[in-house]
């Protein structure tokens, strides 16, 4: 593909087909997991467990177009000939399909007599949607719904509702609080002078790629005795020990490269530290601290570790309740499915919304572990 | 005119609080009353039984405003000082807490855990280096080693060469964004939530008459011919299969961080080569890949790293059972299921070892790039 030769330009158009063809493949590929979690979530518990959710799709699939009782005469141990098809019972409860298209099936056990003859038919634009399992995740009290076979199932539900407001609350307070205490090191870090300053700074630097494991049995022990285990408090100040190394080295990139001489011009007005830092440079670095915030709000969002070190039971967040209801309730994907949504459709929106900065502090960070 | 004794009262106000007696007592009145409202917040935040909705607001002003209010105040404390210890503290109303909290979360607990490595499950006696043994010899931790190796080798290798492969072909495309911010939306999702969306895909409901595969991968197994599986009860082919969570969440990393290098070289050198003959192949090999060399070696070091603490999505999906155990998960499993804290903390200076010369390429660097 040499773009600067004109006589290649249909090779050129080849290759950029292939090129897109390989792309729309891949993100095929990415897309489609997320895709069928999403259709699931809307869909009616007993279909969930009848059927894969792809088929709410239009498709050719089998259906049933006929009943047929077998007397009583035949004798099911010999080879019988039934709706025109001639077998022994383990092949017809198989399904046996003729040359015309259709399908026989045997019904159940020997004594029920019951055979079904389906033909291939376009079915899927009646697909049965519903919001009712989002309604079940999200309440705390008893749940009721359908399996496949059709018997009601009582659960107690997970509260998602709750853990969602815990989330908020747990989050919200761990984003803005090592902004704040970081962009205040970071501007003594870049401006003050006083003894202790490089090795202090080296040590943050040290501390970037510390893994987090190292401090959660200690720290429980502490929050043990201080009596935190379970509370807001004790998450944010976690999230903001294991968040602060980045947070405060971002910010001493961005706040350091600021200009002297804004500082300058503002300590000749008779302005002082504290003045300067929060009218002046707390407002000129929105962007860095608009990278930060959002790294920082997806990763807490997200954890699960130290929620379940330091929460617990207690105050559950969205990703340990999810957590707790894949152990509990394994196999109710209309749960599973629509609690992965609603744990991730906070996340996913500002992620979206936001995406320039979030991967502006995702370059300044690559550093980090 | 009107406002004139008022302000006149007013000023005398201020004359008392600012001068003598009445400046002691406001600069020990302040802080006390800051610290009971604090902690009357805490307490209410904990015991209380007010609707949820209004405590997740209560905590939020409690939190932010908190922290605010405490530098406001020690800040205001300072600056009743004379001019000499203004310049003096000060520093250290800017960086204090970020260091108090540093020492508290990071650095004692590193001191704190190795010295509890050397100690016995409930941390009483010392047993010198026998949760080491354990966790360099044990069979479990060996498994755990094993697999650890696997995520990061083929994890961090598929995770990087596709990213790099996404981020070279998009960049000759129109569509380029939108392609990437498909790549990139795993980023934005929970471990936890990836489990449950690879769980599904997963899916397995065993055989029998009348029950259909739900799950993607079953079912396309089936179309195929083939026969359905437990794909994650099935080692050690089930490591992939859960490896490849990770690199469906990791790719879009490697392709940002990948693709900006990509943009950042001259696009001169590409056209030279291209004029030379080189075809795309070699342009690729020969120049991209070495232009960007440093990156590459970035990401990876990253991803690795990652791999290597790596926790939820196993936890999630096997509870390291099946032959999938990792490290991280064993380190759970010491410390909250067996409460073993010598062989938990152990594990977790091994993880620290590991990250040890990325610590000291950090610290080099930072001397290198600026004289601070």
């Amino acid at each position: 593909m040499s773009g600067a030769k004109t006589s290649q330009k249909g090779q050129k158009r080849l290759g950029s087909l292939f090129v897109n063809g390989v792309l729309v493949l891949i993100c095929l590929v990415w897309l489609i997991p997320t895709i069928g979690v999403f259709i699931t979530s809307f869909r009616n518990s007993e279909d969930i467990y009848s059927s894969g959710w792809w088929t709410v799709f239009p498709h050719r699939g089998w259906v049933k177009v006929e009943e047929i009782r077998v007397p009583e005469s035949v004798d099911v141990d010999q080879p019988f000939e039934v709706a025109g098809v001639t077998g022994d019972f383990a092949t017809l409860r198989q399904g046996v399909v003729t040359p015309d298209g259709r399908k026989i099936t045997w019904i159940g056990n020997k004594r029920s007599r019951l055979v079904i003859v389906e033909e291939k038919r376009w079915v899927g634009f009646s697909a049965r949607l519903t919001l009712d399992n989002y309604r079940d995740t999200l309440s705390g009290k008893e749940i009721r719904f359908r399996d496949a076979s059709g018997n009601e199932i009582t659960r107690k539900g997970n509260n998602l509702g709750g853990a969602f407001l815990n989330s908020i609350a747990v989050a919200v307070p761990s984003t803005i609080i090592p902004i704040l205490i970081a962009a205040f090191a970071a501007y003594g870090f870049a401006w003050l002078n006083f003894p202790g300053r490089k090795l202090l700074f080296t040590l943050v630097v040290a501390l970037l790629v510390v893994p987090l494991q190292i401090a959660l049995v200690p720290i429980l022990r502490d929050y043990t005795q201080l009596n935190l285990n379970g509370t807001y408090l004790a998450m944010w100040l976690a999230h903001t020990g294991f968040g602060l190394p980045l947070a405060v080295y971002l910010l001493f990139n961005y706040i350091g490269s600021l200009p002297r001489d804004i500082l300058e011009s503002a300590f000749i007005d008779g302005a002082s530290h504290f003045t300067i830092f929060t009218r002046l440079i707390l407002p000129l670095s929105i962007p860095a601290l608009a990278s930060f915030a959002i790294f920082q709000f997806l990763w807490v969002w997200n954890d699960y570790l130290v929620a379940l070190v330091f929460l617990g039971d207690q105050n559950r967040v969205v990703t340990s309740a999810l957590a707790a209801m894949v152990g509990e309730k394994g196999q109710d994907w209309h749960l599973l499915t629509s609690g992965a949504f609603v744990s991730m459709i906070l996340p996913l929106t500002v992620f979206f919304a936001l995406q320039r900065y979030f991967v502006r502090g995702l370059m300044a960070g690559s550093v980090k572990g | 005119m009107q406002n004139q004794p008022r302000l006149s009262a007013g000023d005398q106000i201020i004359n008392w609080l600012t001068t003598g007696v009445g400046r002691l007592l406001v600069s020990v009145f302040v802080p006390v009353v800051t610290f009971l409202v604090l902690w009357r917040g805490f307490i209410f935040l904990r015991d209380s039984n007010a609707p949820q909705f209004l405590i997740v607001v209560v905590a939020i002003i409690w939190g932010v405003g908190g922290v605010a209010l405490l530098y406001g105040v020690s800040n205001w404390l300072v600056e009743k000082l004379s001019g000499e210890w203004v310049r003096r503290l000060q520093p250290f109303i800017f960086i204090g807490p970020a260091i108090a909290i540093l020492f508290w979360y990071l650095f004692l607990p590193t001191i704190r855990t190795l010295v509890l490595s050397f100690q016995d499950g409930l941390g009483r006696n010392f047993v010198g280096f026998e949760n080491y043994l354990f966790a360099f010899t044990d069979r479990v931790m060996q498994e755990a080693f094993r697999n650890n190796l696997l995520w990061m080798i083929l994890g961090t290798g598929f995770s990087v060469s596709l990213g790099l492969l996404i981020a070279v072909l998009a960049d000759r495309t129109p569509l380029e964004k939108v392609y990437k911010a498909i790549i990139f939306m795993p980023m934005a999702i929970s471990f936890v939530g990836a489990g449950v969306i690879w769980k599904f895909v997963y899916a397995y409901r065993g055989e029998g008459i009348g029950i259909q595969e739900i799950g993607l991968l079953n079912a396309i197994v089936i179309g195929l011919g083939g026969k359905s599986q437990p794909w994650l009860l099935l080692p050690p082919i089930n490591n992939l299969f859960l490896i490849v969570i990770m690199v469906w969440l990791q790719t879009g990393y490697a392709m940002v961080i990948l693709s900006s290098a990509i943009k950042g070289i001259p696009s001169e050198l590409l056209e030279a080569a291209r004029v030379d003959g080189a075809n795309e192949f070699q342009v690729f090999f020969q120049i991209m890949v070495p232009t960007i060399q440093s990156t590459i070696l970035t990401v990876t070091t990253t991803i690795v790293i990652f791999s290597l603490k790596l926790f939820d999505i196993v936890r999630v999906m096997t509870g390291g059972n099946y032959g999938t155990n990792v490290i991280a998960n064993e380190f759970y499993l010491q410390q909250f299921t067996y409460n073993h804290s010598g062989r938990a903390s152990a594990i977790a200076i091994v993880l620290l070892i590991a990250v040890i010369p990325v610590m000291i390429y950090n610290l080099r660097q930072f001397r290198e790039r600026r004289a601070f």
